[in-house]
């Protein structure tokens, strides 16, 4: 059956440039001296340490327990011995650190208990939960755990589920790889997916400039007699966006404010298909990834990189060129630089390229927006980046928000068409962060508003109290005075007359006494206690002691008359030399 | 003649009886203009204005009492937003701005007194008396009201670093380079 396909507005073309990493298979990296496994490495909750600093750890066992239900576990990549668990540069645009565990390899391997698992078997809600303590999670980049999209709408049944093996940005073929090499397992992991979901139909959406791999995962389509579509899609970045997939395959567009299951649709990389299927059937977490190493390289090839494995390793395999300047971590359009090459390989290092003057040319100055609309033309979610440009520039970001700023995917076409070279989506990730940190603010002060409340409605409360109890006890102490007088003269002829006469003076000579008496025994327990410092002292030591003791004593029988201490207390030295 | 009175004088209480009935009907509890002032300062409660919380140094500028320049913690930012909110005109804010802060209480030094935790307008602080007491972070507003209460000067006020999950895209900047 012929697929019918439909098209996304905008895009851009830019040069592939993937053809030398796709030259050789995928290699094996060699196992780094020291591995840092970030804690958080997916959207959601940071997961809270498990192991501590000595501990040994087996190859796969839970480093990172998952915090709650939006977030995904992390593992040991292999087994060995925590060094720390400590904060280290983080593979990230800020290039600040981020709590890791540093692993020592052993270089045994030794796996922890693995224990393959057919779902068909369990439950839907227990294979969630084991692929969020698997770690799996969105290998495209985007790194959102996966069990929390494998739930369908209740409402829409899941007509389509799509996988993304479009793979648009260019110098990128990583998924490439996998897809040719590793098909099968692909197609099988798929198969969990399409079961979860209960979705009626499956399509694969490759790119058309990778035949290869839509050769390799049509064989294994049949090859297991599955009924996927594998569609070869135009090439046009960003094609691998999932809403544009989404739209390409079955037409349909998903709203800003709705999610794709609410149509009917859902979209997962072909990478995290893999590891879905790694970890179930064969119980392997997530501990490493199809990495591409490219651009100015004299080796551009793919490797198989354990999580944690310092990017300085990886690109020393491939042996940068002498003119590199720079290293990109993701593709040239949506990746960002980094900055120290001592930060890990994450679940979302996709790509590293090396960067020259001559491969990247530095941008440009940036020269006035001429209103040429260019940038709303390719923009493929039909924004219009001018208007949200100015608006952005000027930090008007209520305006941003009412052009849909956070409908941008920050996908790199306005810039790249720009004929101003205007850095547009730099101003666009600087007005998106800047309005998340505002409203992180104004939520804390509308917490601290509703404390404050709360603080002063207590003390209204406690004030009342106090007032009602004052009451209450002259309320007594009236009656009782009233019933005092008869008592008095049958009674308490032996009790003394002040006590008698004064209540009020008798409980204060009584809490004096208990004062009097509790100094008394804080006295005689600090003169039964020896200071534990001063037994193993030298002679030298002692001498000096016992100088500055009649130094002491000499100044305090001066003053004496002033100070009415008892002296066999002062003898004993307050902070000993030691 | 009598006529004409007589139904001036009918629709005079019916609109009395309407005016009133909606008077009460839709009745506006508390000021919106204060809440809409208390909505941008940041509620702190430092009372580095002059006043004793946001709130009533909102109804003071809703009552036109005072500038709307004194709140350092909210900023020349939060001084605009009044500003366009009161159709007033922008000042230089009186105080200078700091970066954000907390409070951190040196545990060593830390005598329990529980003084600081009286003064906390947020409840920012735990501990008891003779215990040490500690600031929760996340908590402190760092209205630095709890400097002043301790005794043993073991409170101090640390801006709050950048990390990954408070860092920001920076405004992009265009690097000048000088004509060779």
């Amino acid at each position: 059956m012929l697929q019918q396909l439909f098209s996304f507005k905008g895009g851009v073309k830019p040069q592939t440039r993937k053809a030398p990493s796709v030259q050789s298979p995928i290699g094996q990296a060699p196992m780094p001296v020291r591995l840092y496994v970030p804690l958080h490495q997916s959207l959601g909750g940071a997961p809270n340490p498990l192991v501590q600093a000595g501990e040994q750890v087996l190859k796969g066992q839970v480093i990172g327990a998952a915090d709650g239900w939006m977030s995904a576990a992390v593992h040991a990549p292999t087994s060995g011995t925590v060094l720390a668990v400590e904060q280290h540069v983080a593979a990230h645009p800020s290039g600040l650190p981020t709590l890791s565990v540093v692993i020592k390899p052993d270089g045994r391997e030794q796996w922890i208990a693995r224990t393959p698992l057919d779902h068909r078997s369990l439950a839907p809600e227990r294979v969630r939960e084991l692929l969020r303590d698997a770690g799996v999670v969105g290998l495209g980049g985007a790194v959102f755990p996966s069990h929390a999209k494998l739930t369908a709408a209740r409402t829409v049944p899941v007509e389509h589920l799509v996988i993304n093996g479009a793979e648009c940005e260019p110098f990128m073929t990583c998924d490439d790889l996998l897809m040719r090499e590793r098909a099968e397992e692909i197609v099988r992991g798929t198969a969990i997916f399409r079961d979860l979901l209960a979705a009626r139909r499956v399509l694969i959406g490759i790119e058309d400039n990778k035949p290869e791999a839509v050769a390799a995962m049509r064989l294994a389509v049949r090859r297991l007699g599955e009924d996927h579509e594998v569609v070869a899609v135009p090439t046009r970045y960003p094609a691998g966006g999932a809403k544009q997939l989404i739209r390409v395959l079955t037409g349909k567009e998903v709203p800003a404010s709705k999610r794709s299951t609410e149509l009917g649709v859902q979209c997962f990389n072909v990478a995290t298909a893999y590891t879905a299927y790694r970890a179930l059937a064969h119980g392997e977490p997530v501990i490493s990834r199809i990495v591409t190493l490219t651009g100015n390289v004299e080796q551009p090839r793919n490797w198989e990189v354990l999580l944690g494995t310092p990017m300085r390793e990886v690109v020393a395999l491939g042996k940068p060129k002498a003119d590199t300047s720079r290293y990109l971590m993701g593709g040239p359009m949506m990746g960002f630089e980094i900055g120290d090459l001592a930060a890990p390989v994450v679940k979302a290092t996709n790509c590293i390229i090396a960067g020259s003057p001559t491969l990247f040319p530095p941008n440009p100055p940036e020269m006035p927006c001429i209103r040429c609309g260019a940038c709303a033309d390719v923009c493929p979610h039909e924004l219009q980046p001018f208007e949200l440009y100015w608006f952005a520039r000027a930090r008007n970001f209520g305006k941003t928000q009412e052009y849909h700023i956070f409908d941008c995917i920050e996908c790199g076409c306005c810039s790249y068409v720009c004929p101003s070279h205007i850095p547009l989506v730099q101003y666009f990730r600087f007005a998106k962060s800047e309005i998340w940190s505002r409203e992180k603010e104004k939520q804390a002060a509308d917490a601290a508003k509703a404390r404050f409340e709360l603080r002063n409605a207590r003390a209204e409360r406690e004030q009342a109290e106090k007032a009602e109890r004052l009451a209450k006890a002259a309320a007594a102490r009236t009656s009782e005075k009233k019933v005092a007088p008869a008592n008095t003269e049958t009674t308490t002829s032996a009790v003394l007359p002040a006590a008698e006469a004064l209540p009020v003076t008798d409980a204060e000579a009584v809490r004096k006494a208990k004062i009097a008496a509790a100094m008394e025994r804080a006295r005689a327990q600090r003169a039964a206690v020896l200071p534990r410092n001063t037994e193993q002292l030298t002679v030298e030591q002692k001498q000096e002691i016992a100088a500055i003791e009649a130094r002491r004593l000499a100044l305090l029988t001066s003053a004496a008359p002033l100070v009415g201490s008892p002296p066999e207390t002062l003898t004993r030295p307050e902070h000993p030399t030691e | 003649m009598i006529t004409t009175l007589a139904i001036m004088a009918l629709g005079a209480v019916v609109l009395g009886a309407a005016l009133g009935y909606a008077s009460i009907r839709f009745k506006v509890e508390g000021d919106p203009l204060v809440e809409k002032i208390e909505a941008i300062l940041p509620q702190t409660q430092c009372g580095q204005c002059g006043y004793p919380g946001c709130k009533p140094y909102a109804a003071a500028i809703s009552a036109g009492e005072v500038e709307i320049n004194l709140c350092p913690p909210g900023g020349i930012d939060g001084v605009r937003k009044l500003a366009d909110l009161l159709g007033r005109e922008v000042k230089p804010l009186e105080a200078e701005e700091k970066p954000k802060q907390v409070a951190f209480i040196d545990e060593q030094t830390c005598i329990g007194c529980t003084l600081c935790i009286q003064a906390c307008p947020v409840d920012a602080i735990v501990g008891a008396a003779k215990q040490m007491h500690t600031i929760v972070e996340p908590l402190c507003t760092g209205c630095e009201l709890c400097i002043k209460p301790c005794p043993v000067e073991c409170i101090i006020m640390q801006p709050i670093a950048e990390n990954i999950d408070n860092w920001k895209w920076k405004y992009p900047v265009i690097e000048i380079k000088r004509a060779a």
